[in-house]
């Protein structure tokens, strides 16, 4: 794991730059009030099929996304609404697309699991465990041949690392030196199976480091160390340093997905994790170094919420693809690529 | 000029990588093997590593990888060297290529060519001879082509390269070292509609791919004996030429299909569901199938050879088409 940083270095870095820790906290919030109405509204049936939320895990999108640029490319997983807003996919898109309606990013073809967006390169969305890892891998491949300096973000969870998919991933990037940054997700339980009962080794980064890949553990639970880390690691995969592998430590404070009753993990463990929200901790560090104070937490939080607001009021407001529409893109129009 | 299929595919690729920056290749053995089955051969020598790459044997990894790299803007052809090995990549086969289009709503589109080796009669025994391609001609995203022709083998790389979705080319093992003429100019040909290969008046032989030279014996067989038999070669397996397969039915009202894939659930009985859902009064006859037996497909020639359908199970089937002959109860041996 990369040393902690000292409260001192902790208050310097703040100190230094207060309105990018701001925005890294901005930017979590925005991922925590998107899914807590999500959760909501798949209560309230408007979001059907699977919702899996980000909740605990904000940090990591947040602090990764940070330091992409915008002709980077990101494949996520099923878990993925935070990656996509954070990667610049509008809410109302999303949101609208969780309605099933065609005012979606994906015009209802992919609800949930399945965001897409070609504006921000978001490529999924990929629901198949370790799916989206070869994907990421040949993404950098062509970049690589066409001599672009793009980094592709890969995000999975530990859960894929049993996957044969992670292994010929970080195989085939390490052999063929690619700009991929390998970014997992550990949350400590493949659905309702842990760490423990699926690996024979738990220490994530000595696994792919057995592929000469770069890597290195992470706390997720901090956005500061996350966004440090994945700097480092974009800027060494940019300037042509092969891929590079992140583990982010992590935690999902709810359940797996709407249908999980959680019998597989104890709620002191839950509460043990909650204590080290991410959103919460750094609010209280940013209050504490005197950089955030009500009037702008309350600025900050409406801010937020309005944002969500026009979300709902956006997929409320849309309308259903017609039927007519079912076989498009099944293949590509005419004039396409 | 005198050419096989195996050379004719190799042309293609070539020539496709010298029309286009963005085409390579990459799979197992591609480059300094020079191919499992020797297709390749030279190219690396030609084009270099960077576009003929050899992978580890990682077939879902190098598949997936292809798919990223079209997606990335690259034209890659990957190699997988038989279709069972493919079915280590069917996920990304099957769940990415064929779905990421439809999946975002028309924002990414997959212009990927995967071509692999399917089929049997090599004597290679149930892990590299099963011809799986009916499978994916079941997916819809993807289209299914299978040359069995010289000018196929020549022509359809290019125009599956132009196509900005994925296509699977499957290339019978059995038909590489087919010789023959090939014209000088022979270039990219269409990968939408069937072909008659053979036309006659009493019975259309159906298939594709590596039973194509067998139908044609059975139908120079059936001539002999005053039986003058069509042969629709299908060339696309998705989608389906309908057009193609009415046209003939209406011609000879009689149809018997041959498809080395097994008969349950497989590509004959959708072409001929097709021709008795939309040719049913044209049929003076019951449609007949020509298939693999329903077993793995075992080593000893003999026991392959009675697995694979043959040019004497063709021509008993045509016979029976005709009423030449009475049908056996169909049942699993038909």
């Amino acid at each position: 794991m990369t040393p902690p940083m000292t409260a001192e270095e902790r208050a310097a870095l703040i100190a230094a730059r207060p309105d990018r820790t701001l925005d890294l906290l901005r930017q979590m919030l925005r991922v925590r009030r998107l899914e807590e109405r999500c959760v909501e509204l798949y209560s309230a049936s408007k979001i059907r099929g699977f919702l899996h939320v980000y909740i605990g895990e904000e940090a990591v999108a947040a602090g990764v996304m940070s330091v992409l640029g915008p002709d980077d490319a990101v494949v996520a997983t099923y878990r993925e609404h935070g990656h996509a807003l954070l990667r610049g996919v509008p809410a109302s898109a999303i949101m609208a697309e969780m309605y099933g309606h065609a005012e979606g990013c994906c015009r209802g073809r992919g609800g949930s699991m399945h965001l897409f967006d070609a504006g921000t390169r978001f490529y999924g969305g990929n629901a198949i465990v370790a799916g989206g890892l070869p994907l990421a891998v040949g993404l950098a491949l062509a970049d690589k041949m066409l001599g672009r300096d793009r980094v592709t973000a890969c995000f999975f969870g530990e859960g894929a690392m049993a996957e044969g998919e992670f292994h010929e991933s970080l195989n085939l990037a390490a052999l063929w030196d690619l700009p991929v940054l390998f970014c997992c997700e550990n949350n400590l339980y493949a659905m309702g199976t842990a760490l423990e009962r699926s690996e024979s080794q738990t220490d994530l980064a000595l696994k792919a480091a057995a592929y000469e890949v770069a890597s290195w553990a992470v706390d997720g639970m901090d956005v500061l160390a996350v966004e440090e880390a994945a700097r480092r690691a974009v800027d060494a995969v940019r300037s042509g340093g092969g891929p590079h592998f992140l583990e982010f430590r992590t935690y999902r404070f709810r359940a797996h997905s709407m249908f999980d009753p959680e019998r597989y993990r104890e709620k002191a463990e839950v509460e043990h994790w909650m204590e080290r929200d991410p959103i919460a901790s750094l609010k209280v560090e940013l209050e504490a170094s005197g950089h955030l104070d009500e009037a702008v937490w309350a600025s900050l939080s409406r801010e937020v919420d309005a944002e969500v607001d026009a979300a709902v009021e956006f997929a409320e407001a849309g309308t259903l693809e017609p039927v007519a529409e079912l076989a498009r893109f099944v293949h590509s129009e005419r004039g396409t690529p | 000029m005198k050419t096989t299929y195996r050379e004719a595919m190799r042309a293609a690729m070539r020539d496709a990588m010298q029309r286009d920056e963005r085409v390579f290749l990459m799979g197992e053995d591609v480059g300094r093997y020079g191919g499992g089955f020797a297709v390749s051969l030279g190219l690396l020598e030609e084009f270099g590593p960077q576009r003929v790459r050899d992978t580890p044997l990682s077939e879902a990894g190098f598949v997936g990888a292809g798919i990223g790299a079209a997606l990335g803007g690259m034209r890659p052809i990957v190699e997988v060297m038989t279709v069972n090995f493919s079915l280590l990549a069917l996920d990304q086969i099957v769940n990415n290529a064929a779905t990421l289009l439809h999946m975002s709503g028309g924002q990414f589109s997959v212009p990927l060519v995967i071509r692999m080796t399917t089929g049997g009669g090599r004597q290679l025994a149930a892990q590299h001879s099963h011809s799986l391609e009916g499978w994916l001609a079941h997916i819809p995203g993807l289209r299914v082509v299978a040359p069995a022709t010289l000018e196929d083998a020549r022509g359809m790389l290019w125009t599956a390269l132009e196509d900005p979705d994925p296509v699977l080319i499957f290339e019978h093992g059995s038909l590489y070292n087919v010789a023959g003429e090939l014209a000088d100019e022979a270039g990219p040909v269409d990968i939408d509609r069937a072909a008659v290969r053979r036309a006659g008046a009493d019975v259309s032989l159906i298939t594709y791919g590596g039973t194509l030279p067998t139908v044609l014996a059975a139908a120079d067989a059936l001539a002999a004996s005053g039986i003058d038999a069509e042969v629709l070669d299908l060339r696309t397996l998705r989608p389906l030429d309908d057009a193609a397969i009415l046209a003939t039915v209406a011609k000879t009202h009689r149809a018997v299909v041959v498809d080395e894939g097994w008969r349950s659930g497989s590509l004959s009985a959708e072409v001929s569901a097709r021709i008795t859902e939309s040719a049913f009064y044209d049929l003076d006859a019951p449609v007949g199938r020509v298939c693999s037996e329903e077993v793995p497909v075992p080593y000893a020639k003999h026991l392959e050879e009675a697995a694979l359908p043959s040019a004497e199970r063709v021509v008993a089937a045509a016979r029976v088409a005709v009423g030449e002959a009475v049908g056996e109860a169909v049942g699993p041996r038909a």
